[in-house]
């Protein structure tokens, strides 16, 4: 896909046009469900906008700064709000003295817990509709247990003001030895999460095994666009212009927090510099501002610093996992253990839930998985980038390399030998599973056929390179979602819904949708999103937004036009006038008989103009996919293979080539789509070589708490990318077949690439990030 | 931030003057000037650096690159990183200073920083710009975090019981190798110090870093010329390929007569509490054959008194790597 240029659109078409062929004959394409009987009726081309490389239709607004972000909004009498977060990790508060800071220039009041009103906590929910992290609202008590938690606010007339308001308040303080120990034990009770056979049996009398720790550092979010809340309060009714991936997630969170009723809170998002995870529930910033503006009566702007993003907006907990993997001589296995901790805060009971994909990605007739959580007195935990299954494919896919290597066998092989024919974690068939497809295809493109497994035995312009691959796997569900269509007497059309685009691209895509239901170019599709004024629709998380609104969009758009081709036929100003509903068809654009091409007949907004109609709407909404009995398991998968060069003389490590190949089924727009794997490439990149969050053990301060000192990829690291999309639909999820990809391509990255600096350095490294004193033998 | 006043001059003499009210030039000056501001605007915005006044001495007239009699160059404080690194006359006749630029932070930050500023950039221990910790350099007598925390990036020579932190500058390490010379007015005039006496070690006063006093405006750095078919380079190691401060790093310049190395300067980035200019290496290397073992041999003898801490004793070997790499490139060129 690759190749697909914007300059060439004729070859795009045709392209396309093969694929949807290929995508007939293939095995996984069940019969269209709900296909429109009005649109089969004459064969011809029809006009769509899905599958095609198309520009973020966003993307003028942001290259010319028009975009506008949560904290790029004012208001007139706005002030800013500037937390005061806790010096301590563990302990009380047992005295805030701001009488200092109170009679600093501009300062309007310092809030503590004892004058900002009460704030509530959120009920419990499952259902990810008022769900949060950090159920405890700010300042509910003294009690400190995490560095950075926010003890009191400083608000005042401009940003400079209550900043140094928030330093000149005293906070004096208990102060008890903090735990940040990484060493990870299980505090609460072990959870077996999956099971069959009996695998410490088989484990005990294997010939060949594995028993192996690896860990994950703690990862912090570190988005480009901070966190921020602007709370507007007009004495009834608060605004909340919000950093967020979900709009209605987060309303139903601070109705409850603020105690107020849903209709007097509404939550806005228009734009997302990026969210990863950490937007995708509220922190206690939100209420604080929240509570702030409802106090004084005033527009209250907060936005979280850098370094606070360290402390109270989520991060990837560290995990430390043990994997035990037997065999036998022929590489089958015969058993895998999993068991891991991730630490959480002392309050919250997060869980980094690494055994994700680990009950169905090989077949082994005895598998138990457990997990346990370790208490450490860190800021709440939360999801990151694919969440579990990344830093659990960490450990099993190098436990997996490293057993090929035992097995003296090639790893593509040893995954070959081990693929399942039905998902044994949940006794299920497999819905779509083109993992040893994605191997093949990975396998060639990479050229690695070409691989002399022998360590550090391949060269290249004086360097020695190291090839590595791991496999991935990605949920593939979907959230409810409603969506209402309007069509417009101008010719164009009006998508609206409750659910936001977080950078990805969820503006584009769903004009893709509305364009190819309706048969009329993107153009002229307006997509209204990030408002909860909106009809509900899903958070952006779970790389689940996309397959989450297909379904609600097209009953949507069939509502409309039904009621458009009845409007056609009741009035006895169109030509269709007299006809029977069911004799017509809404096809590229044009309202026609079925028995005729469109070409025949009429563009929809002449037959309302005809009919003196300003504007038809349609609304629907689709359920969720997690609760009910499933018939299948669905998964997207995918495969990376990745070259590493080493410099042993200046124990300098690059990653220099990657090759991706994803089944994650019909992709609507390879060129956002593309983005996403590239940019989890990187972030993979990231987190096997660089990124962690290091807890100071005195204080349980975050120490790298800047972008100077927490290190991320910057562009000189990037390698040579290449993407490619499998594209087996599978039409259970939406009639597309699209499922997400967000987050699959993170999935997998960090053990390719730590395989291949095996491969490269014959040094295995369990602990991420894989640092240079690593690879020299003097890791500390 | 904490509220400043701010003054802005043209005249050399009259910044002086203004900062001659300063009680020290050292932490916890009360009067700072103000160049590119990368260091000092980040600090204050830490409550690391706390003026009552700054004094913008970007309208000072020293922003010229000028190439003297002798084959040298004296470079105005107030000339830009980029514009010395890009200066055809460095490109080409010193070759190291050019590269250690370059190496060093980003392209924008490279447009504000000054050759003054660079001389005098702080620290990159993140406990001496964290006022929740103890830090001696910081707050004298207040004890040292780094010690028994993260010291991953500090500094293996030149170390003390109150301070371990590395200077991370990349120009300041080509300059020693260098040898370049500092010129200064200050109260009581102009003088020249040669910068091998203008670094302090931390010893029991970490917080004084260098020579200056109050008043003390740098207004040149002059370079001699390096000896006759002499070649030079600058090797920096970090862990991600652009945009970080050095792990380990090396400025070599050596001549190279009848298969002898005839003359040799060495100095090393990230491993000492000052930029590390290395006697040592440099005498085991002058009259011997530039092979791999003596270069190795030189980087041992550098590197013989270092002190690792808890989590950076890969610094020692890394720096021994480093070194003996930018030999060999500097030979083999
Ligand atoms: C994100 C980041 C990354 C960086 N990465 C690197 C890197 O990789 N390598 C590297 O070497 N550096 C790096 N730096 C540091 C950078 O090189 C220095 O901040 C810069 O050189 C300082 O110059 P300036 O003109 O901005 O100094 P200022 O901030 O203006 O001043 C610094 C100090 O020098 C004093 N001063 C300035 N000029 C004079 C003068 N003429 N006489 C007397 N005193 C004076 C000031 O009072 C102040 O105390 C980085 C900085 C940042 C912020
Ligand atoms: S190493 Fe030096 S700068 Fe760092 S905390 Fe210790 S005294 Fe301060």
């Amino acid at each position: 896909m690759s190749d697909n240029k914007d300059s060439n659109p004729k070859q795009k078409q045709s392209a396309d046009h093969k694929q949807s062929t290929n995508q007939k004959s293939s095995t996984d394409q069940k019969p269209p469900a709900n296909q429109q009987p009005a649109q089969t009726a004459v064969l011809e081309p029809k006009r769509t906008s899905v599958g095609h490389e198309t520009r973020r239709i966003d993307g003028p607004l942001k290259v010319t700064g028009k975009a506008v972000y949560t904290s790029d909004h004012n208001f007139p009498g706005m002030v800013y709000a500037v937390p005061v977060g806790a010096t301590i990790a563990n302990g009380k508060v047992t005295k805030i003295d701001a009488a200092e800071a109170e009679k600093m220039p501009g300062v309007h009041a310092i809030y503590h817990r004892t004058n900002i009103g009460q704030l509530f906590r959120v009920a419990p929910d499952s259902t990810f509709t008022a769900y949060t992290d950090e159920p405890r609202p700010p300042l509910e008590d003294d009690i400190i247990r995490y560095y950075g938690q926010y003890v009191a606010l400083a608000v005042a007339d401009t940003f400079e003001q209550a900043k140094a308001a928030a330093d000149a308040v005293k906070v004096t303080y208990q102060e008890e030895k903090p735990n940040v120990s990484p060493k990870l034990t299980a505090d609460d009770k072990v959870k077996v999460e999956s099971h069959r056979g009996d695998a410490q049996k088989a484990f005990d009398s294997a010939a060949i095994k594995l028993d192996e720790t690896y860990t994950t550092a703690s990862q912090t979010h570190n988005v480009i666009e901070l966190h921020a809340t602007v709370a507007v309060f007009d004495g009834t009714k608060f605004t909340m212009y919000e950093t967020t991936q979900g709009v209605v997630n987060h309303k139903n969170v601070l109705v409850q927090v603020l105690g107020v009723d849903p209709e007097n809170l509404q939550v806005i998002s228009k734009f997302l510099g990026s969210g990863f995870g950490s937007k995708i529930t509220p922190w206690s910033h939100c209420a604080l501002a929240g509570a702030a503006a409802r106090k004084l009566n005033r527009p209250v702007k907060l936005v979280v610093s850098r370094k606070m993003s360290f402390h109270a907006v989520g991060h990837r907990p560290r995990t430390q996992q043990r994997v035990r993997l037997s065999a036998q001589p022929d590489g089958k296995l015969t058993s895998i253990q999993h068991d891991y901790f991730n630490h959480t805060s002392m309050l919250d009971d997060y869980k980094e839930n690494c055994g994700e994909c680990t009950s169905y990605l090989y077949s082994t007739p005895n598998l138990r998985i457990t997990s346990a959580l370790s208490r450490r007195n860190v800021g709440t935990p939360t999801s990151m980038r694919g969440p579990g299954a990344v830093p659990g494919l960490f450990a099993t896919e190098s436990a997996m390399d490293e057993l090929a290597i035992k097995l003296k066998m090639d790893p593509v092989k040893l995954r070959i030998i081990n693929e399942p024919t039905i998902d044994e974690g949940l006794n299920l068939p497999f819905a779509s599973r083109h993992l040893i497809g994605c191997y093949k295809q990975g396998a060639d493109l990479f050229g690695w056929d070409q691989r002399d497994p022998r360590i550090g035995s391949m060269k290249k312009n004086g360097l020695t390179l190291g090839w590595g691959t791991a496999g991935a796997s990605w949920i593939a569900e979907r959230f409810p979602a409603e969506v209402a269509i309007q069509l417009n007497n101008d010719g164009t059309a009006r998508v609206s819904s409750a659910t936001q685009d977080i950078g990805t691209g969820t503006y584009t895509v769903f004009a893709q949708v509305v364009g190819d239901k309706l048969g009329i170019p993107i153009e002229k599709v307006e997509v209204v999103l990030g408002d909860t004024s909106l009809p509900a629709g899903p958070l952006s998380g779970g790389s689940m937004g996309i397959a989450s609104i297909i379904p609600a969009t097209t009953k949507a758009i069939e509502k409309a036009v039904d009621t458009l081709l009845t409007a056609a036929v009741q009035s006895p100003l169109t030509k269709f006038s007299g006809a029977k509903k069911t004799e017509l068809a809404l096809t590229n654009g044009n309202v026609h008989r079925k028995d005729q091409p469109s070409k025949e007949g009429v563009p929809f907004e002449t037959v309302m103009q005809q009919v003196n109609l300003n504007k038809i709407s349609g609304k629907a909404s689709s359920p969720g996919t997690f609760s009910g009995k499933k018939q299948s398991s669905m998964h997207s998968y995918g495969v990376h293979f990745v070259e590493v060069t080493w410099q042993e003389e200046l124990a300098r490590l690059r990653v220099s080539r990657v090759v991706t190949v994803i089944d994650a089924g019909k992709i609507m727009n390879p060129k956002t789509g593309r983005n996403q794997i590239e940019g989890a490439i990187v972030m993979g990149l990231g987190m096997a070589l660089f990124e962690g969050t290091e807890y100071e053990p005195t204080k349980g301060a975050p120490i790298n708490s800047s972008l100077a000192d927490y290190i991320l990829p910057v562009n000189a690291d990037m390698p040579k990318m290449d993407v490619h999309f499998l594209e087996v639909p599978n039409t259970e999820l939406n009639e597309y077949g699209a499922r997400g990809i967000g987050e699959i391509g993170l999935a997998g990255l960090a053990p390719a690439l730590a395989n291949a600096v095996h491969h490269a350095t014959g040094i295995r490294v369990r602990n991420l990030p894989i640092r240079i004193e690593d690879l020299m033998g003097e890791s500390t | 931030m904490k509220q400043f006043t701010y003054t802005k001059t043209s005249e050399i003499n009259s910044a002086v003057q203004e900062g001659s009210a300063n009680k020290t030039a050292q932490q916890g000056a009360e009067i700072r000037f103000i160049a590119g501001g990368t260091t000092m605007l980040d600090l204050m915005k830490l409550m690391v650096e706390t003026p009552n006044k700054l004094i913008d001495i970007n309208h000072l007239p020293l922003d010229k690159i000028e190439t003297t009699s002798g084959g040298g160059v004296k470079v105005g404080a107030m000339v830009r990183n980029s514009d010395l690194a890009h200066h055809p006359y460095i490109k080409s006749h010193y070759q190291v200073l050019s590269e250690a630029l370059l190496s060093g932070a980003s392209p924008q930050l490279r447009n504000m920083a000054t050759t003054g500023g660079n001389l005098l950039q702080r620290t990159r221990c993140v406990y001496f710009r964290d006022t929740e910790f103890a830090c001696n350099k910081r707050e004298p007598g207040s004890g040292c975090a780094a010690i028994d925390g993260d010291n991953r990036m500090m500094a293996v020579l030149g170390t003390s019981d109150k301070c371990i932190a590395s200077n991370p500058s990349d120009m300041n390490v080509a300059l020693m190798a260098l040898e370049a010379t500092i010129h200064i007015t200050g109260k009581d005039g102009d003088r020249e110090i040669p910068i091998s006496q203008f670094y302090t070690l931390p010893g029991n006063s970490p917080d004084v870093e260098n020579v200056l006093k109050p008043g003390d405006l740098i207004t040149h750095v002059s370079i001699q010329p390096m000896p006759p078919g002499s070649n030079s380079t600058y090797l920096k190691l970090r862990d991600r390929a652009s945009y970080e401060f050095a792990l380990a790093s090396a400025a070599v310049i050596t001549q190279v007569k009848d298969g002898k190395i005839a003359h040799a300067r060495v100095a090393l980035g990230a491993v000492g509490t000052i930029p590390w200019r290395s006697p040592e290496a440099e005498s085991v290397l002058v009259g011997t054959a530039p092979t791999a073992e003596n270069f190795r041999k030189a980087a041992d003898a550098a590197l013989k008194d270092a002190k690792p801490q808890t989590h950076n004793k890969f610094k020692i070997e890394l720096s021994k790597r480093c070194l003996t790499h930018a030999l060999k490139l500097v030979t083999t060129a």
